[in-house]
């Protein structure tokens, strides 16, 4: 089953970690997807810029309307994500508890709603 | 579902009623094993349920009502996916279905998979005050409707609430399994509390209407189940116990007016002494497993109070040394109560007064009763009647029972 991990923090608070701790938290990074790698379990994953960065998009009544910024003001931003593929919830949430962004933020674990042709429950070995 | 919507017409009907009884729960495990459906899985046992109570009566009662009872849900199960089968993703679980379908339903070979099907019901994913609803739902096949009264919810909240729980168990990717061993003495406490919390609402409902599934009865089956499963979880065993003792000391809890008795006032002659002997054999079974737990803690200091049964007197420091050792392992207000309470019996009230949390540490407490009801025993007891009164005056304030209102009210006018 495929699972998103969201990754979500408080900005601000990241802004203020000094570099030298930063890079550890980037190295953490590196080695938890490593590690994703290494189970088989990795579809795919990557960090997103800051939400200050973002640009939300709406088409209402046909018309296009453009905010600048996230389409959800909250205490925490989404930071990045993981789309893992593991056999149940309790692989997921192992994995959730594992991920650097756990220690300062919180991951959401939501399952991805399988396409149509894919076969079921059924796991598809990952690169 | 067992209950009164199965009349019992006939010999037929009375044991397709005790296989729903008996197996509600071990079928439905198995069911949802595979399908990962309890919702898919509880429709299509009711259909074999009605089934059976059509057939039965003609055809006469199958060799194997359990088996039978199976291969029809999974007959059901198998049509409801033929009728979606233009869905591509539905054509797995068909198959699967078919192979189960195909093996030689055997009914003394039928597994046992409840445990699982509980840890999934009371899986960390799934709301705690949803845990033990589930629980009731699906190991013992209670309604919606029963299942609210006693978590004073209305039916329509409460059937909503188990129509979503089931939906993230399916769509969520809970697993019905047992848990490996490095998280399962973590995840037993989850059941172990759930049953807990049926056993109190059961507990908590003394009057007991007539013809209502009795909880406090559903809760120690359940413990009991558990225990048969897990014999090697002390604390599974030491919930048993707890559940036990509690409930033979259920027949001195009134008087025969029907008036509020204290613990310590009960008469110890209407104590019933096959629960307390079997709960006493649980307990030793349990401690010889030599992992310390809650509930065995819960079910020791059970047992101090019991001893007064044979010895006449209440063994006060047995208890407050174990809730001494309760207050290791959780930080509940509730624990801290009691503790003093028995603390003051051995060390006196003044100490006890100082052991209490005080509301301005835990602001919860404010509105909780038996901390108002304590507090008003020990000032009391230290002869400080003007707070005593107060203190009374707000436990009584608080408590919905009528019969403990009363009795607290008799307390506060003895200090006038």
């Amino acid at each position: 089953m495929q699972y998103m991990l969201l990754i979500a923090a408080n900005e601000a608070d990241e802004q203020q970690i000094p570099d030298a701790e930063m890079m550890q938290v980037i190295a953490a990074y590196g080695a938890y997807s490593e590690a994703l790698m290494q189970a088989g379990v990795l579809v795919s994953g990557e960090r997103l810029r800051e939400s200050t960065s973002a640009t939300t998009v709406r088409v209402r009544e046909g018309k296009t309307m453009v905010l600048d910024g996230p389409y959800a003001e909250a205490k925490e931003q989404l930071g990045g994500f993981y789309i893992i593929d593991v056999a149940d919830l309790d692989a997921a949430m192992h994995w959730a508890a594992r991920c650097p962004g756990a220690a300062y933020g919180s991951i959401e674990v939501r399952p991805v709603w399988p396409s149509e042709n894919m076969p079921g429950d059924e796991c598809t070995a990952a690169a | 579902m067992h209950g009164s919507s199965l009349v019992a017409s006939s010999e037929a009907a009375r044991v397709a009623e005790a296989a729903v009884r008996s197996s509600y729960g071990r079928l439905l495990a198995i069911l949802s094993a595979r399908s990962h459906d309890v919702a898919w899985a509880e429709d299509a046992l009711s259909t074999a349920f009605e089934s059976a109570l059509q057939h039965w009566p003609q055809t006469g009662i199958p060799a194997k009502p359990e088996a039978w009872l199976l291969t029809v849900a999974r007959r059901t199960m198998i049509d409801v996916v033929r009728q979606r089968q233009t869905q591509a993703a539905a054509l797995p679980d068909l198959l699967l279905l078919s192979d189960e379908l195909m093996e030689e339903v055997d009914s003394a070979a039928i597994p046992d998979q409840r445990l699982a099907l509980m840890f999934a019901c009371a899986h960390p994913a799934i709301d705690a005050s949803m845990r033990a609803p589930l629980i009731l739902q699906t190991i013992l096949g209670l309604d919606a409707a029963a299942i609210a009264s006693a978590f004073l919810v209305s039916p329509a909240t409460m059937a909503q609430r188990l129509v979503r729980a089931k939906a993230k168990i399916r769509d969520s990717g809970i697993p019905l399994l047992v848990p490996d061993q490095s998280v399962i003495g973590e995840r037993l406490y989850a059941i172990t509390d759930a049953i807990y919390t049926i056993y109190t609402a059961g507990w908590a409902d003394v009057t007991g209407a007539e013809g209502q599934a009795n909880l406090a009865d559903e809760a120690i089956w359940l413990a009991d189940l558990l225990a048969a499963l897990k014999p090697d979880e002390a604390e599974s065993l030491g919930l048993l116990a707890l559940m036990l003792y509690t409930e033979s000391r259920r027949p001195a809890r009134r008087d025969i007016n029907g008036e509020y008795v204290p613990l310590t006032q009960q008469d110890t002659s209407l104590w019933d002494g096959q629960l307390i002997h079997a709960a006493e054999k649980i307990l030793r079974r349990a401690s010889a497993l030599q992992q310390t737990g809650r509930y065995q803690l819960e079910a020791a200091i059970q047992s101090a109070h019991v001893a007064r049964r044979i010895s006449g007197q209440t063994d006060w420091p047995a208890i407050a040394q174990l809730y001494a050792q309760l207050m290791h392992i959780t930080d509940s207000p509730v624990v801290a109560i009691n503790h003093a309470i028995a603390v003051a019996e051995t060390a006196g009230p003044q100490v006890a007064l100082h052991m209490l949390p005080t509301v301005q540490a835990q602001p919860r407490l404010q509105n909780y009763q038996a901390y108002w009801a304590a507090r008003a025993h020990l000032l009391r007891s230290a002869g400080e009647l003007v707070l005593a009164r107060q203190a009374y005056d707000v436990a009584i304030g608080l408590e919905p029972d009528i019969t403990v209102r009363r009795f607290l009210q008799k307390q506060r006018v003895s200090l006038d």
